[in-house]
């Protein structure tokens, strides 16, 4: 044993004694005595698992899992390389395939999954415009989504409005609200802005919580129509359309997997365009894109409209699809949510913000009985994935070379 | 569209009903909307909640001056430093020192609860900030704000989703005075939280350790060349703040007479305008901040109409104003490009 790795376990043992005497006072005194019992065993528990790891990480830099490490890491490589060589539509048609069959092969319970999974991609992928290609933290993001979902309940509730018309007013609406919350704080650099968003995030749903005549508060808004298809009708020589209204829960997943889709055509389109390179150039260094010609302030407008319009759309769609909207689904812990998709999927990346929105969403639903364990194991992996592994799962794949880039 | 319904706001209006409880009307009487001693009875009332906000608000400031990073964790702290006085005041009460010793016993949870939390500051610069001091000011942030979920959860998880009622027999009572009824409680506060913040500036400015913070947050490369270990200080800095922090949220649960696990966010928001308000970095302006917002906030919901409602907007709206037309503060402190 070096001195170095003797060194990095004694700070090791002080962090795990550290951490009991943190945790005792509030396990260990409750109902007037002092109990240990229970404080030890959880304690027991997160000791014995962290020392495993640290032991892997003591072990793999000393390089002692080489042996098993190189060739496991050659094996990725040639199963990369030979995956690479395939053409792309041998990955897209099962990937498609799978897709369009899934609600004749699953039962109710993981359509509901399936569907959750699909409004946060979309929401994520909104999001991932803004934070992953700008730049720009927003922590409010949950807002738009809000703004979506109250503009088509109450176009259906008053107007009765069908749901195909109201989304592009959805879209709109929610894009207009990303330029008024984005016009004053998009002139505030980092951290900042991401402060301002929260408190735009929360003002939004304060005003939907109070504002009774419109909302109604905190009871929300019921009687939302689900959204309905017309279905050219040929009997006996007359031609007329027949309205439907979409209630199963199968169909609804295709109408969300059709907006998923166009949200992802549609990022890829704007991420690969002269508007995506100028946010990636606003991402790296906003003062030398300003001094490249890019309108700075413009272009991060664009990217919170965008951004917006994603998350109206999949307001509008979670509004047609509970028919029922409330306040509370839009509170800060939605807008953390998403945007720890991003950030553990990997900013920027499209396959990385699905692969995020599935690991957070369809993840907890197999640990059913850990359900009270899931935001606190979010919030340490969105920490512990910063200090690991900043890029996320599936880091984004970069056109070009940075200057500071040290290789 | 539904006129029948009124506003029933008691059931359950928000996730986050800090301040909103209907407790609260024991120490805030309701009276008519009119009157010079409503006036300096909603104006004590600010005072109150501002002092607590500006304890608050002094960690996020000191922070931010050292190291540039909006410590999201910090409102957790505050909640967690709540908890840590029901427990420890709960088992006190239990074990009958509370009757016969109550201002000692309080005293002891204070300075107990602002040590837990001093530590738990320290744990979670060591774990999740200090790893990351040299990459991209994102990343720093984003761990923040897992640390500031993880937290949360871990109060969640350990304390139960309910409120916790504080034990409170011992801080009722007040006494009124030409029409304005003042709690003890209110005194004790104001008294405790100017106590800390003299002690504060004793600290900052008097002592080794605040001329090394001092230093460390004007240059922190400058500093290191001349002897200052920096990682110790940042340490200290955290630590002052999460303890300041405790205090607040002890003086809070004891006010309203209960905690709640997810207390800390919006007050640590609210303190955060404070900060920016102030200056931030700015000592003298998160004290000045963190009184005005809390001023502003009470005699906002006691004179504008349905003010009530939406006083949480007022901070935001504050900040996002502040951050508009004068990004450097009122107390100006020198903001750099990076800052703003």
């Amino acid at each position: 044993m070096t001195r170095g790795s003797r060194k990095s376990w004694q700070y090791f043992g002080l962090g795990l004694a550290w951490f009991y005497f943190l945790l005792w006072p509030l396990l260990g005194i409750h109902d007037g005595e002092l109990h240990f019992r229970e404080s030890l065993l959880v304690w027991l528990r997160v000791a014995v698992v962290t020392t495993i790891c640290f032991a892997l990480y003591r072990l793999g830099k000393r390089g002692a899992l080489d042996p098993v490490l190189h060739p496991a890491g050659r094996a990725r490589d040639a199963v990369a390389a030979a995956l690479s060589r395939a053409p792309r539509w041998m990955f897209w048609l099962p990937l498609g395939a799978l897709a369009l069959a899934y609600p004749m092969l699953t039962n109710r319970y993981a359509q509901d999954v399936a569907i959750n999974v699909l409004v946060y991609i979309c929401l994520g992928l909104g999001l991932n415009i803004v934070v992953g290609l700008c730049g720009l933290l927003d922590l409010g993001y949950i807002a738009f989504y809000g703004v979506g979902a109250y503009t088509y309940a109450l176009l259906s509730v008053h107007y009765s409005l069908p749901f195909w018309v109201s989304l592009p007013i959805c879209a709109i609406f929610a894009a207009v609200a990303g330029c008024i919350i984005g016009y004053p704080t998009l002139r505030m650099r980092g951290d900042y802005l991401a402060i301002v968003t929260l408190g735009f995030g929360e003002i939004v749903r304060i005003v939907l919580n109070n504002w009774m005549a419109l909302t109604g508060g905190p009871n929300g808004i019921l009687g939302i129509k689900s959204p309905g298809v017309y279905i050219p009708h040929l009997t006996d020589g007359t031609f007329s359309f027949e309205y439907l209204a979409v209630r199963k829960l199968e169909y609804l997943y295709y109408i969300i997997l059709a907006l998923a889709v166009f949200t992802v055509i549609a990022v890829y389109r704007i991420n690969f365009s002269r508007i995506g390179r100028a946010f990636e150039a606003i991402r790296e260094d906003e003062t030398a894109a300003e001094l490249m010609g890019v309108n700075t302030f413009r272009f991060k407008l664009l990217a919170y409209a965008l951004g917006a319009v994603f998350g109206g759309l999949a307001g509008a769609f979670f509004a047609a699809r509970m028919r029922f909207v409330s306040p509370e689904s839009f509170t800060f812990i939605e807008s953390a949510m998403v945007l720890a998709m991003v950030v553990l999927g990997g900013m920027g990346s499209i396959p990385g913000v699905i692969l995020g929105a599935l690991a957070l969403v369809a993840l907890p639903e197999m640990f059913r009985g850990f359900e009270l364990y899931r935001m606190l194991a979010f919030g340490g992996a969105m920490a512990v994935m910063m200090v690991v592994r900043p890029a996320g799962f599936w880091p984004a794949a970069r056109l070009g070379k940075r200057s500071d880039d040290t290789e | 569209m539904r006129e029948g319904e009124t506003a029933d706001n008691e059931v359950s209006p928000s996730p986050y009903r800090m301040f909103e409880r209907p407790g609260a009307r024991d120490v805030l009487p309701r009276k008519s909307a009119e009157g010079m001693d409503y006036l300096i009875q909603q104006i004590i009332n600010g005072l109150t909640l501002g002092g607590v906000y500006a304890l608050v608000a002094l960690g996020y400031t000191m922070v931010y001056g050292i190291i540039s990073l909006i410590n999201f964790a910090h409102g957790e702290i505050f909640a967690a430093g709540g908890y840590l006085g029901v427990i420890l005041l709960s088992y006190m009460a239990s074990q009958g020192l509370m009757d016969a010793h109550p201002w000692f016993g309080l005293a002891f949870a204070l300075i107990l609860a602002m040590g837990y939390c001093a530590m738990l500051a320290m744990a979670v610069e060591k774990v999740a900030y200090k790893p990351l001091r040299n990459s991209s000011r994102l990343s720093v942030l984003l761990s923040a704000l897992g640390m500031s979920i993880f937290l949360q959860n871990g109060l969640m998880l350990t304390q139960g989703v309910y409120d916790k009622a504080y034990p409170t027999e011992f801080t009722h009572g007040g006494f009124e005075w030409v029409g304005v009824r003042v709690s003890y409680m209110q005194i004790g506060i104001l008294t405790v939280t100017a106590l800390l913040l003299i002690l504060l500036n004793v600290l900052v400015y008097k002592t080794r350790i605040g001329k090394a913070m001092r230093a460390t947050a004007q240059d922190k490369i400058m500093s290191a060349l001349v002897g200052i270990h920096s990682d110790k200080v940042i340490s200290a800095t955290f630590a002052i703040g999460a303890a300041l922090a405790a205090a607040a949220g002890i003086m809070v649960g004891l006010y309203y007479g209960s905690v709640r696990y997810d207390m800390g966010f919006v007050p640590g928001i609210k303190a955060f305008a404070a900060a920016v308000l102030g200056g931030i970095g700015n000592i003298t302006g998160a004290m000045i901040g963190g009184l005005i917002i809390g001023m502003v906030e009470i005699l906002a919901a006691a004179y504008i109409p349905h003010g009530g409602e939406y006083k949480d907007v007022f901070a935001f709206i504050i900040l996002i104003l502040v951050l508009y037309f004068m990004p450097t503060g009122i107390m100006g402190e020198n903001v750099n490009d990076t800052r703003v």
